[in-house]
């Protein structure tokens, strides 16, 4: 079974020291929750999990071979990788742009065959944008298009999911129905990395979390052990209400009452 | 282009959705359009070669004087019209998905300005027409390697900084041309505005132009795939297994390469690189796979086109094939475009 690990991950934010290196392990059938305040780093973290970003210390392993010593196509094959910003500067159609989650598998003089198709018009059922088919993506509304960038993940068939705030823009019921879809992979023995902000997300989808904090410093762990009221405002600098429904944990933040001034901005940093 | 209201890619709700067939219909009918480019560029003229004297020609036959009209005047003329065309609006199709920016053209990184500053240099020199096409051409490699320094600078280069660098060394190279116009002598001012608008008088050997762009056909079309996704953005095209530096680097040079042959062959032309591929994908959608061979027919018969008007609208003097590109593009562009919304 497929593994994707970190050894001491320090990643690369200019102008910041290095905190915990990271040694995580992300095997098939987990979930994991990637929390922490705007400017932690979590896209950067994810970027370099997918070998797209240069990590400043460390090395990210995928079944025990360092990343960028693979080749791109074939990490490809194993990682999709969710983005929270995308460009459409030359639209495509919905269906076009599902499509390319198959580019690589195919050579460079391979059309897309009746199988990729049918993987493509499965994951857009499986998002339920079966209608939208043949509509240019720029004409979308920004859930829809959030949809198409997972549905075209999901066209990859990848062995881990890499998500940036994968539940962005969309309404509660998508927001479910895709939280679900990522169990359902993990069910299937795929790995799922996630960035939230939400943490009721993490605490009802989540079986690990990664606590990212503005410093570099991190913690990580089974989601029971990590998802406690003193971890997560120590976290926000936001006082937390916790209580129990439905068997899951709820967070709620507490008005503090009083807005604190704002705090001199790192330089450099990456937005989130 | 910008959003349509209904939001449906005119070429996707008729057409199916994968295998190389549904490129077909598209291509052989720009196939034709390019092959009956030629044909009336050939027919047409001072004088007229009637479709069964052509035909006679064509196949070995024929009046002699019809022969050399024919085969040795106008039809390697309209030949090397037909290559630049291509050349252009391949070029212009790559610039457009390497910046990801639709104003790009196969000009805007400031090519066509050096290459006009050699021409013109070696112009006001004196110098014969072969000096000519080789300063152009040096002109054009010169301002490539310019613009892409110093937009490398200090190490990382995104398009916004390719292109506005080549903006800037562009508008460089403009006031250079000014200067070179104001202080050259008067008799030589007319063939320096010509090749500053395109013109196609000289060329007489479009054999070159023509094996690049025959050549550029076959390299980039297994790129198209590719193309597409690094239109999407350089990170999502990476982790679809893209090699995006490489790939970026090839188009950058590959697309200046073949502009330089261009505006080599025929003086700067413009408005093919920038018209031509967005009206092809106003009509056919935007699959590089079908956008870049349908540019490079397309490319060639709007310009075959158009300079056989630039040869016989005032007959017999010439004007030059740029006025004519715009004339025919500008409008055809804004129909499809207002028809799109």
């Amino acid at each position: 079974m497929a593994v994707l690990a970190t050894q001491d991950l320090v990643i690369d934010i200019p102008g910041r020291p290095d905190g915990a290196p990271l040694d995580l392990t992300l095997a098939p059938g987990q979930i994991w929750g990637v929390l922490g305040p705007n400017g932690a780093g979590k896209t950067t973290l994810l970027h370099t999990l997918a070998g797209l970003r240069a990590a400043r210390r460390g090395a990210v392993t995928l079944d025990g071979q360092p990343l960028r010593q693979l080749r791109r196509k074939r990490v490809a094959r194993a990682l999709a990788v969710v983005f929270q910003e995308r460009q459409d500067g030359f639209p495509a159609t919905v269906l076009e742009t599902v499509l390319i989650g198959r580019h690589p598998y195919l050579a460079p003089w391979d059309m897309e065959t009746a199988d990729d198709l049918a993987i493509a018009r499965g994951a857009l059922e499986c998002m339920e944008l079966a209608s939208l088919e043949p509509r240019l993506v720029n004409t979308l509304s920004g859930g829809e298009r959030q949809r198409v960038a997972i549905a075209t993940a999901l066209a990859q068939t990848p062995e881990f999911w890499l998500a940036d705030e994968p539940t962005n823009h969309l309404d509660l019921r998508h927001q479910v129905c895709v939280m679900e879809l990522l169990r359902t992979q993990a069910q299937a023995q795929r790995g799922v990395l996630l960035c939230l902000h939400d943490i009721n997300l993490a605490a009802r989808w989540c079986d690990h979390v990664l606590l990212l904090y503005p410093d570099g410093e991190a913690c990580w762990g089974p989601s029971g052990t990590m998802l406690v009221p003193e971890a997560l405002e120590r976290l926000y600098q936001q006082p937390l209400a916790r209580t129990e429904l439905d068997g899951a944990q709820v967070f709620v933040p507490k008005a503090t009452g009083a807005i604190k001034p704002p705090r001199p901005a790192a330089h450099g940093r990456h937005s989130q | 282009m910008s959003g349509a209201e209904g939001g449906v890619s005119p070429a996707a709700a008729a057409r199916p959705a994968i295998g190389s067939g549904r490129f077909v219909p598209p291509l052989l009918a720009l196939l034709c359009l390019a092959v009956t480019s030629v044909l009336v560029a050939v027919a047409l003229g001072s004088v007229r070669v009637p479709p069964a004297e052509l035909w006679a020609v064509l196949t070995g036959d024929g009046s002699p004087l019809h022969r050399t009209l024919v085969l040795e005047l106008r039809a390697p003329r309209a030949l090397a019209a037909f290559a630049v065309g291509g050349l252009l609006a391949v070029a212009g199709a790559l610039m457009q998905v390497l910046l990801r920016n639709p104003l790009a053209d196969p000009y805007v990184l400031g090519l066509s300005g050096g290459a006009a500053v050699g021409a013109l240099a070696a112009m006001l020199a004196g110098l014969g027409a072969a000096v000519v096409s080789g300063f152009a051409f040096a002109g054009a490699l010169l301002s490539t390697v310019l613009v892409f320094g110093l937009a490398h600078g200090t190490g990382s280069w995104t398009p916004t900084r390719l292109l506005l660098t080549g903006v800037v060394v562009a508008a460089g190279w403009g006031a250079v041309i000014t200067f070179m116009l104001a202080v050259g002598p008067t008799e030589r001012l007319p063939g320096m505005l010509y090749w500053l608008m395109g013109d196609l008088t000289y060329a007489r050997t479009p054999w070159v132009a023509f094996a690049v762009l025959g050549a550029v056909c076959v390299l980039v079309i297994p790129l198209g795939r590719s193309l597409n996704v690094l239109a999407r953005g350089p990170l999502q095209a990476a982790a679809l297994g893209v090699p995006v530096r490489a790939l970026e680097w090839s188009i950058y040079v590959g697309a200046s390469l073949i502009t330089a042959v261009a505006v080599t062959t025929a003086g700067s032309i413009g408005f093919v690189g920038l018209v031509v591929p967005h009206m092809l994908r106003l009509v056919l959608g935007n699959d590089q796979r079908l956008i870049l061979p349908a540019a490079a027919l397309a490319g060639g018969a709007l310009l075959a086109l158009a300079d056989t008007l630039a040869r016989t609208m005032i007959a017999p003097e010439q004007l030059p094939v740029g006025v004519i590109t715009a004339l025919l593009g500008v409008p055809t562009f804004l129909y499809l475009l207002y028809r799109s919304r």
